[in-house]
Order: structure tokens, then C-alpha cells, then sequence
């Protein structure tokens, strides 16, 4: 497993740099946007790897309210951080893109008003868990992650009465693609796919490390405590225990 | 289910007897909405056609903040004496606490939309061109959904540092769609063009959504200590 790591990482790097090189280098010029056209290979990959990770949140979520499991707590945090970088990339990219296409930064358009009220809605989950001092957090965050997600069809809802300016998904919308330019973008998603599995690896990691170390700060004082107050021999054994067990760790 | 009715009866009866003898809440939700017509009839100025196109938003987003004020009192109340923790370990249902909750709350801020609608009326000259009863669903929708969500999360933000603050963070953002369909409802009502049914039915599905999504989650709310 500590192998593994190093090895994902460099196979991620590289596949990064193919995927840039095929996107900026080999993909053909769009006939009508120019280069322009290029930021969709960065735009597309990573909106669909944080909606994923926004589903991974809600499963993990689910998971948690009904097994009370730490990991899946974990997992649904880690994945909404990663989510809302994600799509914090996306909010940044497609404006850059919109305003020499479109002649406008931004529109209330049904795809991107929902990104942004789910971006919003998960930068208040992560705000809530930041803000949370008891230690039901993930209680509380699982229910909000629930909640957040019975309201995006909604929130389609409510903007699919307007017209829609957004270009048709270029999979599955009917729309029509160079298939060299969809080998990029497929390229550029599996790189995109697997950075994101990178950062959740390590922010699992040190999520992971962070609540042993809280685990075993709780666990001293309490036992710390004790020591003073009932002075008695036996009850110091305990904290050496822990201590020596938590050390390789 | 007698026993849930009669709990939350008693509780409805008790909230409303504490806000009738304080008038806290109530009071403070008046002086701020009247507070936010006056200031925004200052920033806009605007005459009776443009009125009617953006007084929906305003007089949405007045009673949203004001009804930020009743909600987080809700829970603050009964923290005090442990009364919340009594609740808890007694074994009458969590969801009669909520609905007893949310009912005074709606109770609430319709008295307040009551009262502060026809002053909205008078400042910015309306007059209804739509059919002005649809007004009505509409007000007593889009409260219940404001309500019921404001409600449940200020039950939530109960155990967080600056809870005040934290709970427009979390109500705002998954009000969106309703706060949406009731403006754009009102805009279309008072404009006279089009219909407002598609937003009106919007309204009564987040209703639904998210009545049946609380009383089904409220108890682990509660019980998360």
C-alpha cells in the first residue's frame, strides 16, 4: 500500500502530461471557436469527475446514516473537499470560455446555475462540518448531504422553465464530435479521474491520521486526568499503552 | 398518533403563549422587514410597471431574512434549563417536537407577511394585473417551505460554534429553487403575464420533498448529542 502510492502518483503525473500534450497539441482546431474550443478539455473532465464525487458523497453519506460507519464518513468528506475543488475548476473555466464564445462572463442557464447552487450547497456542507463542535458532525453532515441532494433536481427544475444557452452534453445529448477530439477528452477525463483519486488517497489518509491523533489526544487527557486524582499505581499503565501503540502510527 | 397530535399541540400552545406574553420574535421580524421595504424603496425608487417586476424578489428576500430571526429562536429557547435534553430522553415522539415547531413558526411568519403586505402595497403602488387570489397558495407555499427547512436546520446548527450565522449558510442554498418559484410566482401574478402554475406546482413538490426528507431525518437531528 505505502508502494502503491508513489507509483499512482507518477503514472497520474504522466498521464496529466499526455493528456495535456494530446489536448493542446493533437486535438484538431474547432472550426468555429479556435483554441478557445481547448478549455473544454478541462471543463468537461472536470465536471463530470465532481458530479462523481458529489455521488460518491451522497452513497457515502447514505451509508454512514444507516451503519453509523466511520470510514464512510470519511470518504464523504474527503470526496466533498475534492468535489468542490473540482467544481470550483469547472465555475473558473467556463466563463474563460464563455465570454469570447458566448460575449458574456456568465448566464443563468440551467447547467450552470445547478453547478453553482450545488457548489454553494457543498461549501455549506463543508462550512457546517467546519463550524460543527460536537462530535455528531457527521451525523449532522450526512443528513445535510441528503438534504443537498433531494434539492438539485429541483433547483433543474425550477431553471429548465428558462431557455437554455449551454451547448448539448457532447455525449448522449445528440450533439456531434470529432471522435479524435472525443479520444482527448476521454483521455483528459481518465487523467482528470485519476488526479481526483490521488488527492481523496492522500486527504484520506491524513483525515484518517487527523481523527487517530484526536483519538488519542481525548484518550490521554481522559486518562491523564484520572492519574492526579485517584493516585494510584495501576491507573498509569494505560496512557504508556496507548502512548507506545500509537507511536508507529 | 393521538399521543404525537397532543404533543404537539401542547408544545404549539406553549411556543405561542411564551411569543404572545414576550412578542420578541414577532416584533423584531416587523421592525426588520418594515426596515428593508424602507431602505429598498430608497435604493430603487422605482415606478409602478418596474415595481411589479421586482417587488416579488424584494418582498421574498425581506420576510427570508426576517424569518431567519423567528427561526433561530426556535431551538435557543429550549436549550436554556435543558428542556431539550429532557425532551430527549423522553420517549414522546421526535417528529410531534418538530411539527410542533414548524406550525409556530408558519404561524409566525404568516402574521408577519400579513401585516407587512399591504405596507408593500402601499410603498410601491401595486396592483395586482394577475389573478391576485393565487397570491395566497403562493405565500402559504413558499412560507411552509421556508419554514419546515428553516426549522430542521436550525435544529442542526444548535451544536456549532456561531449558530446565528450558520444557519442562513445552510438555508440559503437549498432554499434557492423554492425562493426561485415564489418570486417568479409573485413577479407573474402581479405582472399579469403568463400563468403561475408550473411554479406554483415547483413549490408544492419541494414542499413535499423536503416535509417527508425532515420528519424522516428530524430524529437523528435530535438525537445527535
Amino acid at each position: 500500500m505505502k508502494r502503491a502510492f508513489p507509483i499512482f502518483a507518477a503514472l497520474t503525473a504522466l498521464l496529466l502530461a499526455y493528456a495535456f500534450y494530446e489536448a493542446i497539441w493533437v486535438a484538431p482546431m474547432e472550426r468555429t471557436m479556435g483554441d478557445v474550443q481547448r478549455i473544454f478539455y478541462y471543463h468537461v473532465p472536470s465536471a463530470w469527475t465532481a458530479f462523481l464525487l458529489f455521488f460518491v458523497n451522497l452513497v457515502a453519506s447514505i451509508i454512514y446514516l444507516v451503519r453509523r460507519n466511520a470510514k464512510a464518513d470519511a470518504v464523504a468528506v474527503v470526496a466533498a473537499e475534492v468535489g468542490v475543488l473540482f467544481c470550483t475548476v469547472v465555475l473558473v473555466t467556463g466563463p474563460i470560455w464563455a465570454r469570447p464564445v458566448w460575449g458574456i462572463w456568465w448566464t443563468w442557464d440551467i447547467r450552470l446555475t445547478t453547478t453553482l447552487v450545488l457548489w454553494l450547497i457543498y461549501v455549506s456542507y463543508l462550512v457546517l462540518r467546519r463550524f460543527s463542535e460536537s462530535s455528531q458532525t457527521p451525523k449532522l453532515a450526512a443528513v445535510l448531504a441528503v438534504l443537498g441532494a433531494l434539492d438539485v433536481p429541483l433547483v433543474y427544475f425550477s431553471i429548465w422553465f428558462f431557455r437554455t444557452q449551454h451547448p448539448q452534453p457532447v455525449i448522449g445529448g445528440g450533439g456531434s464530435i470529432d471522435p479524435r477530439m472525443l479520444h482527448v477528452l476521454l483521455i483528459n477525463w481518465l487523467a482528470f479521474s485519476c488526479l481526483a483519486f490521488l488527492l481523496c488517497w492522500v486527504r484520506y489518509r491524513l483525515e484518517w491520521l487527523e481523527r487517530k491523533v484526536e483519538e488519542a489526544q481525548a484518550l490521554e487527557s481522559l486518562l491523564g486526568d484520572t492519574v492526579p486524582s485517584s493516585q494510584s499505581a495501576p491507573v498509569k499503565l494505560p496512557p504508556e499503552k496507548t502512548q507506545s501503540s500509537m507511536g508507529p502510527q | 398518533m393521538s399521543s404525537l397530535s397532543s404533543i404537539t399541540l401542547a408544545t404549539l400552545t406553549k411556543d405561542i403563549r411564551l411569543e404572545w406574553r414576550s412578542k420578541d420574535a414577532i416584533n423584531s421580524m416587523l421592525f426588520f422587514s418594515l426596515l428593508v421595504v424602507v431602505i429598498f424603496s430608497f435604493s430603487f425608487d422605482p415606478n409602478a410597471e418596474e415595481s411589479r417586476q421586482i417587488v416579488g424578489g424584494l418582498i421574498w428576500v425581506a420576510f427570508l431574512f426576517a424569518a431567519v430571526v423567528a427561526l433561530n429562536q426556535t431551538w435557543a429557547r429550549e436549550l436554556r434549563n435543558q428542556v431539550l435534553d429532557a425532551y430527549r430522553v423522553s420517549p414522546a415522539p421526535a417528529n410531534a417536537l418538530f411539527m410542533a415547531k414548524v406550525l409556530g413558526n408558519f404561524i409566525l411568519v404568516s402574521l408577519l407577511e400579513s401585516l407587512m403586505a399591504p405596507l408593500f402595497m402601499i410603498f410601491y403602488n401595486l396592483r395586482a394585473l394577475g389573478p391576485a387570489w393565487q397570491l395566497i397558495p403562493v405565500a402559504m407555499l413558499g412560507t411552509w417551505a421556508l419554514v419546515v427547512n428553516g426549522t430542521f436546520f436550525a435544529a442542526m446548527s444548535l451544536r456549532t460554534r456561531s449558530r446565528e450565522i450558520m444557519l442562513p449558510l445552510l438555508l440559503f442554498p437549498i432554499s434557492i429553487p423554492a425562493v426561485q418559484s415564489m418570486v417568479e410566482a409573485t413577479r407573474i401574478i402581479l405582472s399579469g403575464d403568463g400563468a403561475a402554475r408550473f411554479w406554483i406546482v415547483l413549490l408544492l413538490t419541494y414542499d413535499v420533498v423536503f416535509t417527508t426528507a425532515c420528519l424522516a431525518l428530524f430524529e437523528t437531528v435530535l438525537q445527535a448529542e
